[in-house]
């Protein structure tokens, strides 16, 4: 294992503390690990709480700012944060007007995030909602699984959602806005290779040279099948075969993103968007906007996924509103 | 206070070992996120006096709800909470209150994580050994024979985890290939039943 690390038991600590330093738009409570917006709690304003497993950068930590998250809580890497760093945050965020909980659909974070809103309601009586994002089509069979995993459509909901809460918009407008997002997007991922977490010190799976994995979550984990090295022009076919099944794309104008796995150079993103595309362009999906880049990453993983997100004329407004976050920066 | 020692000693003697089989058809965090927790509990209860048996379990369940994470520290979490709540204001459990308590932990850990049995979780390993105890004190045998047969049952229900297809948790985005693999919630499980076998036994 070569990392830039000091020690494997001290990585999201030290990053915590390099993105403090770096980021003049948060501040960082390091006990409880979690991101604030440096001026949260916003009077009037809905307080937007994520977190989840360390590795995905920028995903959460990097949302945080105007128009997007105004609490992210760091957990371990790939593993969710604990009931009392998200309490904690829903009680730095809370202004009155109460907290929304954007959480993703894996076990842990689920579980974790409910005991938190079960504290917050026996403890403090803030108001708090939650919604679930589950978009990966690669997860079939939801009866016979924990469900569709939370991934791709994160970024864009907490983008959405982010702007809508700016504009000082209640709690249950929000969660309706939030589920419909949800609902309209899907994503597809494949890997070209691993990823080691620094504390296990080996890669968490091997592929060979001629094979890529197709199906994977952001967590290192195995995808669905194992399948032998395609061309970008194929692999795009196998990404957005599934996602074009799953939902009808063609009735308005859609926000795609081709997201990096981490350690997939842009040169290669953008060949995958040339020809997600002219796929697009032949299945009568039209791009209003896009995001190609590292958004949601699972450490050093060389591959990528696609979103598509069915979006309507308001919602590509919010899309356009003002963000100043480490990730995505536009309009200020 | 014992047997939480012991189950720590074997989850830091057997965290390469959880770590490996999560690694297999999870992400590979298991034995590292109980070490940590465990260790965290034996900080805690370091010159700690707790009055009965309740009190010394919800520090434990709370210290592992703090420090654990993913879906473990819930779970684990919520188990010795609802075991200590089932034991109550007691400093020492006769076989029928020990057998209870387990029972009320696997309630609270079905609850939470709402898998059934053969879905490849650590209530494969928990759900036996619980039934095996109970077998055991109820036909009058002591409980020496009591966590034995447990710990057997649980080793048991453990190595059946094996050829499951996991259907919760992340091991069920594998589907069929999460089988041929032992799952490590049941691993675990089965650890903290080797130690209150070996903590009976003295």
């Amino acid at each position: 294992m070569k990392k830039l690390i000091n020690d494997s038991q001290d990585v999201v600590a030290e990053a915590l503390l390099g993105i403090e330093a770096a980021r003049p738009e948060v501040r960082v409570d390091h006990a409880n690990r979690i991101i604030y917006r440096r001026d949260a709690p916003r009077t009037g304003k809905v307080g937007l709480v994520s977190g989840g497993g360390s590795g995905h950068e920028p995903l959460h930590g990097g949302y945080v700012g105007l128009g997007m998250l105004d609490a992210a809580c760091a957990g371990e890497i790939f593993t969710s944060p604990t009931p009392d760093q998200m309490l904690e945050a829903t009680k730095g965020v809370d202004s009155g007007a109460g907290v929304l909980h954007i959480v993703k659909n894996y076990t842990g974070d689920v579980m974790n995030f409910e005991m938190a809103a079960e504290l917050a309601a026996a403890d403090t009586g803030i108001t708090v909602e939650s919604v679930v994002i589950n978009d990966d089509v690669a997860v079939q069979d939801s009866l016979y699984t924990a469900g569709r995993r939370g991934v791709g459509v994160t970024v864009l909901l907490e983008k959405l959602v982010g702007a809508a809460a700016e504009q000082g918009r209640p709690l249950p407008e929000l969660v309706t806005l939030a589920r419909a997002v949800n609902g309209s997007g899907r994503s597809m991922g494949m890997a070209l290779t691993s990823c080691t977490v620094p504390a296990a010190g080996r890669p968490t799976f091997e592929l060979a040279e001629d094979e890529m994995e197709l199906g994977i979550g952001i967590h290192g984990e195995p995808g669905r099948r194992r399948v032998p090295m395609r061309s970008a022009r194929e692999i795009a076919q196998q990404l957005m075969e599934p996602i074009l099944a799953d939902l009808e794309f063609t009735s308005g104008p859609v926000i795609v993103m081709v997201n990096g796995m981490g350690g997939t150079p842009l040169i290669e993103l953008y060949v995958m968007y040339s020809e997600v595309a002219k796929i697009m362009e032949k299945a009568g999906v039209t791009a209003a906007r896009n995001l190609v880049g590292n958004y949601i990453t699972s450490l050093e993983m060389a591959g990528c996924s696609v979103t598509v997100l069915r979006a309507s004329e308001e919602w590509i407004e919010l899309w356009d509103a003002p963000v100043n976050t480490a990730g995505l920066r536009w309009g200020i | 206070m014992g047997w939480l020692r012991r189950f720590h000693d074997l989850v830091i003697k057997n965290q390469v070992k959880l770590t490996q089989l999560d690694s297999a058809i999870g992400d590979a965090d298991h034995g590292i996120n109980m070490a940590r927790g465990m260790a965290a509990v034996m900080q805690k209860l370091d010159g700690m006096h707790p009055a009965d048996v309740n009190e010394l379990l919800k520090t434990v369940a709370m210290t592992l709800l703090t420090s654990v994470g993913g879906a473990s520290g819930p779970l684990y979490g919520t188990f010795f909470l609802r075991f200590g709540r089932a034991a109550g204001s007691v400093r020492e459990l006769d076989p029928a209150a020990l057998a209870s308590a387990l029972r009320a932990g696997l309630a609270g850990i079905v609850e939470r994580g709402k898998a059934e049995p053969g879905d490849k979780t650590m209530v494969d390993a928990l759900l036996p050994a619980v039934d095996a105890m109970d077998t055991v004190i109820k036909s009058g045998g002591d409980l020496d024979t009591a966590v034995t047969t447990a710990r057997d049952a649980a080793a048991g229900g453990r190595d059946a985890t094996v050829p499951l297809v996991a259907r919760k948790g992340r091991a069920s985005y594998l589907g069929e290939r999460s089988a041929n693999h032992m799952d490590p919630g049941a691993a675990s499980m089965a650890l903290l039943f080797d130690a209150l076998a070996a903590e009976i036994a003295g």
